[in-house]
């Protein structure tokens, strides 16, 4: 071979350098460093820069590393209407047997990432409930069910349905029975389409079974008017609500329908309307009471005795006659006085699942008129359906071998069923078992035939939650696993060839297409799609009378108040509700909105009991024979009770919701054939030994600090400022060193409405959801490390025997005077020209001087790395849940601090969007998350240079102030304060 | 007629000038004892505990500390106040002492900057460990960069805290090192061995002892002199900036320049102190290191009692004084009573009581009376730091956000390593460093002894 050579040393073999020395030389020059250099008598300053050169550089080359390689996948067929980085916002309906919502998904790239009300849907207007925030997260979920199964075995569409088919067949020529047991159904075309399933079969029954039932209200409107429903409460037309046992702003029916008509009648200053005055008897501390203006404590056993005898007042006052019998522990004179007084315009309610009680109630509400305004049987709330005694009955033919093929849908009763033995027992008794469900559960598995379903955002369907008041779901995206819905499957099995949503479409056609007045279905279909709700006139069924009769007898039955032991209160959690969702890493870690505690159920006591007992928080308590619980200290509590969380202690959910907490389903029991969700028992210890709550609030008194500042409508009708006199102080005070920041264009501001709170926390959830917050676990929480960057407060005031509750949503205040911007050495924090204060997470180093120096405490540090990391395996691990990402808020990296941004990204979006426009922005155009899922409107966002922006006018309305406005931080984050209705209604 | 032996000699025993030189080379010409592999031993365990725990620590986040939403600054920002106090006796004793014409700092003040140039990098490692990011940390360098026109924030405490800390170690360490090139050459000059000739020649830096070299010498020790005095002062106080810049109570006070800088030299003196009674004892050292040096160092730290007493009653006089609700609470009911009252009155007890034991004459002439005190007093002064850092942070403003604080293994093992790196270091410089500075004991061996008419 030819050797090619450029200059002498090259062909003599010296390779050489670019500066022309050899590499030779080089090595000889490198070594004398260290031969000569170090041996010398002296060193010189070459010498000196020689080796901290060389020690430096090697360090450099030593600490490179390399970084991961991704790839972005383009579209090879694009989709017309996606454009990369823009949203589409598809309407559809939430409905999982227990809550509904009508919504609107926001999908990025085909992938659905929030959750939002649809502003058309008037059941919620904008509002969602922190379940349904937190719903998309289950979407994404690998504890979904992935495929079909026969026996456990993966098996293809085909196989299970042609083996489906043929036990079914065989089971009707052999004149055995079919059972459809489902979770409710409001769907108009699923009720249809199951009929016609069962017209196939000889023996066919549908039941649906609720996990917590509302039968005896449905049972008890039966009986007083022929209906069997659950009626809709107007609180908007109400002055006057006395709530029994109903927690109907956290758990109750349907709070995210209640919340806004409740809270539109708690404004002091609403004009030409009364505030609202809210009584409220319960046991245990919830939602509802926390809000009410009074609260008083019975026992559950009591509530009988003090609903006759409010019935018996209002009977005698209006029939002229004194009131004569027996006065209970509480006296109702003045309430029997103020509803009266406002006479048709009260409700009176309770949420105890007792068929006497409920007539009570009815009696009430009917002696009162109020079945007029404020109480809607007529267009009632298809919620719940479900019937204790026919799931009593089927449980029993199962045992007793009636029925021969079960297909269960959307249920877990090997959960929730209270005799899940007896359940289990009697499943053995059947031939075929189908199960549909979405995700995992206790009962999968347990079933012959596992036929997964599509997750809500995957599947087509409709809803009538109020008769008249339709609406749409469709499909989000497309199905991820190999499942079907329910009602493809239904049609499948009856040999219907039609596929689900060339059904849903033709009963649409049929059945509601004439009620509208657009010409031809495919418009009208188009425009139900697009707006996700359809809504026509009933006709108002003759005014409903009441069948007085009934009442006697209740009213006569014996009335035992328990005088000894201890009444146990089983009730659905803010959080996590019947349990449907304890897989869901979001809603696990979201803190009871009073009791502050997460990533457990607890037994709540009173802090008498908890004394006499020598019970502290965290004490494992031994309730009855077999239930060990950790108890939780719960000012508020009524003596004697004890309240313990449904919808934990699963065991076959995922991995996040297993064996977290107890399950106590099979502690509810049945008297009448309605479940009772509760127990009596003498027993109660103190094991003494400890568990590790996960608290995210352990102090719960203000220390007279002005934080929730409050007043009573008395006062406030002389004074709108009274309760806030230091605001105005303040002001006066206001001086500064500085010249005073000018914002030209916009200046945001937050203004939140603390009388318009209830607590409910879907905010929480929402911006969660928004803004890629990452769950910690419970260990993170008790190390009080908890991410949310809203958080809502729980404040008492007065003794713990009974406190009052205050709650305040506590975001970043936005200063304009910002402690924490000031103290950041490398400025990764700042003020923006539009006053947020901003965090720049790319220049964070994460000294935390910030977190110190922020007098809210509202900034979080990532004291780990939450994503990719096996220890944090919530859902930023696996690529599946990471879907959920949004992708318009940048995934935080270990060591740096973040916050809420009053959505950035959102207010970015608007104003580009106004910007491509050519026009100004409209107020409250920009929303952000806590405020657009806010179901009582309390959170108002806008531009505090426009005089009249809503937030504006809010700012300067009497009753705002600034948290901690004595420091001078500016925030820009106003409170509006509580004001409590303390006058009772006069006639 | 002027000297009056009223101290007593500087240096006893009526030693030669090369006697001298051999006596204080002891320690380095000769293997050490048995005690001081034991210890080098001990403090190398700890050590590696600490590399462990800056391993985890960096490897997995500052999530295995014990912080949390609230109190972001634990023990890693005590321990940083606590070995920044730490170093303020070197330059102190240097530079105060010369200052005031205290000629008997001669035999101590080369440890003491010793001591100085350890604590102060053992300080330094706690703001590089508690980032976030440490692999950032050049961020807060003020250097032009491509990034925009990104910049530090002039404003934050931290980012003079980062200068003031670079700077004064920087400086503490050129007057340490400075100060040791006649010594080194001098060692340079009388071992026989290669290798050493070859190191101490290189950190000698070709010192022959010509008048120039002595010159230059001397003027340079001015020089730096000047700006340690000033930075000896300005370190802590910028220290307190961090606390006293910061909005929350507790931190909020006016009295935090004056009132860091006085513990620092409390607990600089303090840790001076329990060095050199162990230094006397090990290395029979006590003709250099007399009682009457003890003595002198013991008076002094009564007298720092003392002012520390004011500034703690000043601090809770201000706090009820002001009316302010928030400070009140910190004092009087997170500090004085509450949960964090051990750390309280542990730091009164340690700082203001004890220490005015050293009244007594008695005492300050007793070695287990001045070890047990000088000990004491730097448990004290972490306390108090404790107190300042994490009392304030855990009940402010909100009481939801109200927590408690507990370290975790890791933060105790980082702060044990800190513990074992500083007696290693001191051990490492006992063995190849000389203990005094040889030339400045010489000037002084006439002092305070008897001269012969």
């Amino acid at each position: 071979m030819k050797k090619y050579w450029k200059s002498v040393e090259e062909f003599h073999g010296i390779t050489v350098g670019d500066n022309g020395i050899s590499e030779e030389k080089h090595k000889e020059e490198f070594l004398e460093l260290f031969e000569n250099g170090l041996l010398r008598k002296t060193s010189s300053r070459r010498d000196f820069f020689k080796i901290f050169g060389f020690s430096l550089s090697s360090a450099a080359l030593a600490a490179s590393c390399k970084r991961p390689v991704q790839n972005a996948i383009p579209y090879v067929n694009h989709p017309p209407e996606i454009t990369p980085g823009k949203s589409l916002y598809y309407a559809t309906s939430f409905f999982d047997g227990h809550e509904y919502s009508g919504i609107l998904v926001k999908t990025r790239d085909g992938r659905p990432v929030k959750i939002e009300g649809n502003a058309l849907s008037s059941f919620n207007n904008e509002g969602t409930s922190a379940r349904v925030q937190a719903s998309v997260l289950s979407l994404y979920d690998d504890a979904r069910l992935k495929l079909p199964t026969v026996d456990n075995l993966p098996v293809n569409w085909d196989t299970l349905d042609e083996q489906v088919i043929k036990d079914l067949s065989g089971i009707n020529s052999e004149d055995g029975e079919i059972v459809l047991l489902t979770s409710t159904i409001n769907s108009p075309s699923t009720i249809k389409l199951i009929n016609e399933f069962g017209t196939r079969f000889k023996k066919f029954r549908w039941v649906q079974y609720d996990t917590v039932s509302y039968s005896a209200i449905l049972e008890a409107n039966l009986i007083c008017f022929g209906k069997a429903a659950i009626p809709d409460y107007h609180f908007q037309n109400a002055g006057y609500v006395v709530s029994v046992n109903a927690d109907f702003l956290g758990t109750w029916v349907s709070p995210v329908h209640f919340i806004p008509k409740y809270t539109s009648r708690r404004k002091p200053d609403s004009p030409g309307q009364e505030m609202l005055r809210h009584i409220h008897f319960e046991s245990g501390m919830s939602l509802t009471g926390s809000n009410a203006d009074k609260r008083i404590k019975i026992r559950p056993s009591e509530e009988k005795q003090l609903l006759t005898e409010l019935y018996n007042r209002i009977a005698a006052r209006q029939s002229g006659k004194e009131f004569q019998g027996s006065a209970g522990r509480y006296d109702v004179s003045e309430i029997t006085e103020s509803l009266i007084s406002s006479k048709g315009k009260s409700i009176v309610l309770s949420g105890t699942n007792n068929v006497e009680i409920q007539l009570l109630i009815n009696g009430i509400n009917s002696l009162l008129g109020n079945y007029a305004d404020c109480i809607d049987l007529n267009r009632n709330l298809n919620i719940a359906s479900g019937i204790d005694s026919r799931v009593e009955e089927l449980v029993n033919d199962l045992n007793e071998g009636k029925v021969k093929a079960l297909l269960m849908y959307n249920v877990n009763p090997v959960y929730d069923y209270p005799g899940s033995g007896n359940f289990l027992a009697g499943l053995k008794n059947t031939v075929v078992t189908v199960n549909m469900a979405c995700s995992l559960n206790e009962t999968v598995g347990k079933a012959k035939y596992e036929s997964p379903v599509h997750h809500y955002l995957e599947s087509w369907n409709d809803a009538e939650i109020i008769p008249g008041q339709l609406s749409l779901a469709q499909p989000c995206i497309n199905p991820l696993f190999d499942t079907r819905s329910f009602q493809e499957s239904l049609l499948k099995w009856s040999g219907n060839s039609l596929s689900w949503h060339d059904y849903l479409m033709a009963n649409w056609e049929k059945e509601f297409f004439q009620k509208s007045d657009l010409p031809d279905f495919r418009k009208f279909w188009e425009v139900c799609l697009g707006n996700g709700v359809f809504s026509y006139n009933i006709s108002d069924s003759k005014p409903v009378s009441f069948n007085k009769e009934v009442l006697s007898a209740s009213i006569n039955s014996k009335v035992s108040v328990g005088t000894y032991g201890f009444e146990v209160i089983l009730y659905e959690s803010v959080a996590l509700g019947t349990g449907l969702y304890a897989n869901n890493p979001w809603l696990m870690e979201l803190p009871d909105p009073v009791s502050r505690h997460c990533w457990d159920n607890v037994a709540a006591v009173s802090p008498a009991d908890a004394e006499k007992l020598g019970i502290i928080t965290g004490h494992l308590i031994k309730i009855g024979e077999n239930l060990v619980i950790p108890a939780f200290i719960q000012p508020g509590q009524a003596e004697g009770t004890v309240s313990i969380a449904l919808g934990y202690g699963h065991t076959n959910s995922g991995p996040v919701g297993d064996n977290i907490g107890v399950n106590v389903y099979p502690f509810v029991g049945l008297i009448g054939g309605t479940r009772v969700y509760g127990f009596t028992t003498g027993k109660l210890e103190n094991t003494l030994k400890q568990s590790q709550l996960a608290l995210t609030q352990v102090h719960h008194s203000m220390e007279g600090r002005p934080i929730v500042r409050e007043t009573v409508l008395s006062r406030y009708r002389s004074n709108p400022s009274s309760g806030n006199e230091l605001h105005e102080e303040y002001e006066l005070k206001h001086r500064t060193l500085y010249p005073e920041v000018n914002y030209d264009g916009f200046h945001w501001g937050l203004a939140i409405d603390l009388n318009s709170c209830v607590g409910c926390n879907s905010c929480v959830i929402a911006c969660q959801a928004e803004n890629n917050i990452p769950v910690v676990g419970k260990a993170e929480v008790r190390n009080r490390r908890i991410m949310h960057w809203i958080k809502i407060d729980r404040y008492y005031s007065e003794t713990p025997d009974n406190p009052k509750v205050y709650f305040q949503p506590l975001t970043c205040q936005h200063c304009d005077n910002a402690p924490c911007e000031n103290v950041c050495p490398v400025s990764a924090t700042n003020h923006s020209s539009e006053g947020l204060n901003q965090m720049t997470y790319n220049r964070c180093i994460g000294t935390k001087y910030c977190i110190n120096n922020c007098p809210y405490k509202v900034r979080r540090f990532n004291w780990f790395r939450y994503t990719n990391n096996k220890a944090f395996d919530f859902n930023t691990v696996s690529d599946l849940g990471k879907m959920v990402l949004n992708p318009d808020v940048t995934v935080r990296e270990r060591g740096v601090v973040e916050k809420c941004s009053f959505c950035v990204q959102r207010i970015q979006e608007k104003k580009l969007l106004a910007k491509l426009e050519n026009r100004t922005l409209k107020d409250n155009e920009i929303k952000t998350a806590c405020m657009q899922a806010c179901p009582s409107g309390a959170i108002v966002f806008g531009n505090l240079k426009d005089r009249n922006s809503e937030v504006s006018k809010l700012f300067q309305n009497p009753r705002n102030y600034h948290l901690l406005e004595e420091l001078h931080t500016l925030p820009s984050v106003g409170y509006l304060t509580k004001v409590w209705n303390d006058e009772e209604k006069k006639s | 007629m002027y000297n009056k032996n009223i101290r007593g000699p500087l240096v006893e025993g009526n030693k030669t000038l090369s006697q001298i030189s051999k006596e204080i080379l002891n320690p380095m010409e000769t293997t050490p004892g048995l005690w001081w592999y034991i210890a080098f031993g001990i403090s190398l365990i700890a050590a590696l505990f600490g590399f462990y725990a800056i391993y985890i620590t960096v490897s997995q986040g500052i999530g295995t500390w014990g912080v949390n939403n609230s109190v972001g600054w634990g023990w890693e920002i005590v321990n940083f106040v606590w070995w920044i106090g730490i170093g303020h006796a070197g330059t102190a004793f240097s530079i105060f002492l010369l200052i005031l014409r205290q000629k008997w700092r001669t035999s101590i003040n080369r440890a003491a900057e010793a001591m100085t140039v350890i604590a102060v990098m053992c300080a330094a490692l706690f703001p590089a460990l508690h980032m976030g990011r440490v692999w950032l940390a050049f961020y807060i360098f003020p250097y032009p960069n491509t990034r925009g026109p990104l910049w530090v924030n002039f404003n934050s405490p931290l980012f003079w805290d980062f200068i003031a800390i670079t700077a004064y170690l920087l400086i503490s360490f050129s007057f340490w090192y400075l100060g040791m090139l006649p010594d080194f050459a001098t060692i340079r000059d009388r071992t026989t061995s290669k290798i050493k000739k070859a190191i101490y020649g290189f950190f000698g830096m070709g010192w022959t002892g010509s008048s120039h070299h002595w010159i230059r010498f001397e003027s340079l020790s001015f020089i730096l002199g000047g700006i340690a005095a000033v930075l000896v002062v300005s370190v802590h106080s910028i220290v307190s900036t961090d606390f006293a810049v910061g909005i929350i109570p507790g931190w909020h006070a006016t009295l935090f320049p004056p009132y860091f800088v006085v513990g620092a030299i409390f607990s600089g003196f303090a840790m001076v102190m329990t060095l050199m009674v162990f230094v006397r004892k090990m290395y029979s050292l006590t003709d250099y290191i007399t009682d009457n040096h003890m003595d002198a160092i013991a008076r002094i730290l009564v007298f720092i009692s003392l002012i520390m007493g004011t500034a703690y009653s000043t601090e809770v006089f201000v706090a009820w004084y002001s009316g302010n609700e928030y400070e009140m609470f910190t004092f009087f009911r997170n500090r004085i009573t509450g949960d964090y009252t051990v750390q309280f009155w542990g730091m009164i007890i340690c700082n203001a009581l004890i220490p005015q034991l050293f009244w007594f004459k008695k005492i300050r002439r007793s070695w287990i009376g001045l070890l047990i005190i000088s000990l004491i007093i730097n448990l004290g002064m972490w306390y108090e730091r404790f107190n300042i850092v994490v009392t304030s942070l855990s009940k402010d403003y909100l009481p939801s956000n109200w927590v408690s604080y507990n370290p975790t293994y890791i933060e105790i093992g980082v702060y044990a390593g800190t513990l074992g790196l500083f007696l290693a270091g001191i051990l490492l410089f006992f063995r190849y460093i000389p203990i005094m500075a040889i030339s400045e004991v010489k000037s002084v061996v006439n002092i305070g002894t008897k001269v012969e008419d």
